[in-house]
């Protein structure tokens, strides 16, 4: 299995440089995703996770570190290379409508992905747009239709249209399915599925439904104020979670069956998030962590490798540090 | 005799095409102290239930009618606006899904809160201003004194909503209702406020109309469930009953389609195909049938009346599904 991307020590900070006040939205986030496979980033509002899908595809800037894309750094690129290299690399949104143009029809929209990098002409091009509008389960008969006849599912259908018409290798979706009924959800997860089996996807797939995560995702990254706290494998990191931070997490999230339910035992977490202008000094986590301890204002946790590519940033972790 | 009887009732609106009907004949009851969740999907018709109980649906285009909608032996339609603005508020409250819309953003908390106190309990300001610090304290909002004259825009979601139950507990309401109270916020603050509302609840003896699209929340808050489809409740049952006997297409449908992070579902989710049918014709039929993936061919010919299944489960569905049955 190849690496397609690696993002190392990526660094997206706002406002000036160490003046105070600078928000620090992604701060050293390293990791690398698998061809072919998905990469769940997860973690509540404000912790980063949307900055740094953008800042992989240089939607916004980041201060410092790689994007490495198969092997090139998209920081490095000029503006033409860049955008041939996007071609690659697409995105898709949480409220599809507002990123589909309201008078354009559909034909037009995902042509006009195809228009952009002058892939096909003519009858060439209408012929492929509906084999694209077919892929996403929508019939030719959406051609013609405008994006507010669509209901949220179908444009979500439509964007997911838009981001295939590029023949793209990596896809960021960021919260495609949050703003969905369940039932469409599930319609929209199982597409994205079925397409990643046939065309080989890569998805960086961020959202705060930790559940939808875990069924979609081969890896799982849980972000908290701007740093990956805690990675591993789907099955290592829902089965045992190390960081207190994850654990309180995956125990917040209610699961349909009320015999688990009675029976579980809820980490409930103290407060709310931290202003992200001035986190905590040490591990940003320590001011609601349940198992705090006055070291943990001192020192940053580094990376604790916990085996099978399973690390987490605690020193509190079992076994790792005893003297703490 | 129960806290609030609900028969029969119908919401409609009326449009240039015709009247929409989102609530079709709801009936329930809701006992002392009990939390029942309302489920379905956007446009079910949960939260005009909810509004029409209120009596929050503006009339017109509104118009609300029912056999009866009893509130402690009283009918709220025969009610006069006077009366029912002394109910709202004093003996039956309601929180939305968001809070900033609820709260004037130009008023202080404390100003907003002791306002309720004064009007329903006709409480001084000095005694107003007590209650409210007391209340804030109740919803675990820490230096509640100096909170007192902050701003909403000054508070996070998670503490808006909260200040919202404060407002809603001010009159010791008998009846809570909660329109997708928790679905903006984070989980982990999720987790806090359906503890809170489940401690009050226990402490109080509040009854909860619990509305939500989550089925993980409800399993885990509520003591029974109406799932609504179309304008309707098509299912009703004790919790257990109807998580470990869904008995309805619609409800197995439902948890078909979500999935668990416990990791106890399956490899591939089994989503409900098509969308909900307009309200706007009157459905003969079951509403669910061009969707559902269990009808029998019953029930192309008949419309499904209520089936018992014992202890206060019932479905309006024609299949027989076993229990541990799944969407096909």
């Amino acid at each position: 299995m190849s690496t397609l991307l690696e993002v190392e020590d990526l660094d997206v900070h706002f406002g000036r440089p160490d003046a105070p006040g600078t928000v620090k939205a992604v701060d050293g986030v390293s990791f690398k995703v698998e061809k072919g496979r998905t990469l769940g980033l997860v973690g509540e509002s404000g912790c980063g996770k949307s900055t740094t899908g953008y800042a992989i595809l240089q939607l916004v800037r980041a201060t410092s570190g790689r994007v490495l894309f198969d092997g090139t750094d998209l920081r490095q690129l000029g503006r033409r290379d860049l955008r041939r290299m996007r071609r690659k690399l697409q995105i898709i949104f949480q409220d599809a409508h507002a990123s589909l143009n309201p008078r354009m029809p559909i034909g037009d929209l995902v042509g006009e992905a195809l228009d952009i990098h002058g892939l096909f002409r003519g009858a060439a091009r209408a012929r492929r747009i509906r084999e694209l509008l077919d892929m996403v389960g929508l019939s030719g008969s959406f051609f013609e239709r405008y994006p507010h006849e669509l209901s949220g599912g179908q444009a979500q259908r439509v964007a997911i249209c838009r981001a295939l018409a590029v023949e793209p290798e990596l896809i960021i979706c960021d919260e495609p399915v949050s703003a969905l009924d369940v039932s469409i959800q599930a319609q929209i997860v199982n597409l994205l599925q079925d397409l990643q089996e046939s065309l080989g996807l890569t998805y960086i797939f961020i959202s705060h439904d930790l559940s939808v995560v875990r069924h979609i995702s081969d890896q799982v990254a849980v972000m908290y104020l701007g740093k990956i706290v805690e990675m591993a494998g789907k099955t290592e990191i829902y089965g045992a979670p190390a960081h207190p931070y994850t654990k309180s997490l995956m125990s917040a999230v209610p699961v349909p069956d009320p015999d688990v339910e009675t029976h579980r035992q809820r980490i409930i977490l103290k407060g709310d998030l931290p202003n992200p202008a001035d986190p905590p000094s040490g591990c940003r986590f320590r001011t609601r962590c349940p198992v705090a301890v006055p070291e943990c204002a001192a020192v940053d946790p580094p990376q604790y490798p916990l085996g099978d590519g399973h690390w987490a940033k605690c020193i509190r972790l079992t076994g790792v540090n005893p003297h703490v | 005799m129960s806290l609030l009887r609900v028969r029969n009732l119908h919401t409609r609106f009326a449009t240039d095409r015709g009247d929409v009907r989102a609530v079709n004949g709801v009936s329930f009851d809701l006992e002392e102290g009990e939390i029942l969740g309302l489920v379905g999907e956007s446009g079910s018709g949960k939260s005009v239930t909810a509004l029409s109980i209120m009596r929050l649906v503006p009339e017109p285009p509104g118009r609300i009618s029912a056999d009866s909608l009893a509130f402690d032996g009283r009918e709220l339609l025969a009610l006069s606006e006077a009366e029912m603005r002394e109910e709202r508020g004093s003996s039956m409250a309601m929180i939305f899904q968001d809070p900033m819309r609820s709260l004037n953003p130009v008023l202080t908390i404390g100003r907003q809160m002791t306002e309720v106190l004064r009007r329903h309990q006709k409480l001084d300001g000095a005694a107003a201003k007590r209650r409210a610090i007391e209340l804030l304290e109740t919803v675990g909002i820490p230096s509640a004194e100096k909170r007192l004259g902050a701003y909403p825009h000054q508070f996070s979601g998670g503490m808006r909503q909260r200040v919202m139950i404060a407002i809603a507990l001010s009159c010791n309401p008998r009846l809570l209702i909660a329109d997708e109270a928790t679905t903006a916020l984070d989980v982990t603050i999720q987790a806090q406020i359906v503890d809170l509302v489940k401690r009050l609840t226990r402490e109080r003896g509040t009854s909860v109309i619990w509305i939500s699209h989550d089925l993980g929340v409800v399993a885990g808050l509520c003591d029974k469930v109406n799932v609504m489809y179309a304008g309707n409740v098509v299912e009703s049952g004790p919790i257990r009953e109807l998580f470990h006997r869904p008995s309805h297409g619609y409800t197995l449908g439902l948890m078909g389609s979500t999935p668990r992070v416990d990791g106890t579902g399956v490899r591939r989710l089994t989503p409900i195909e098509g969308m909900p049918p307009s309200l706007i014709e009157p459905i003969p039929l079951c509403p669910f049938l061009p969707r559902c993936r269990v009808s029998i061919p019953a029930c192309q010919t008949v419309s499904p009346e209520r089936r018992d299944f014992g202890s206060d489960h019932w479905a309006r569905c024609l299949a027989d599904l076993k229990p541990g049955d799944r969407a096909p």
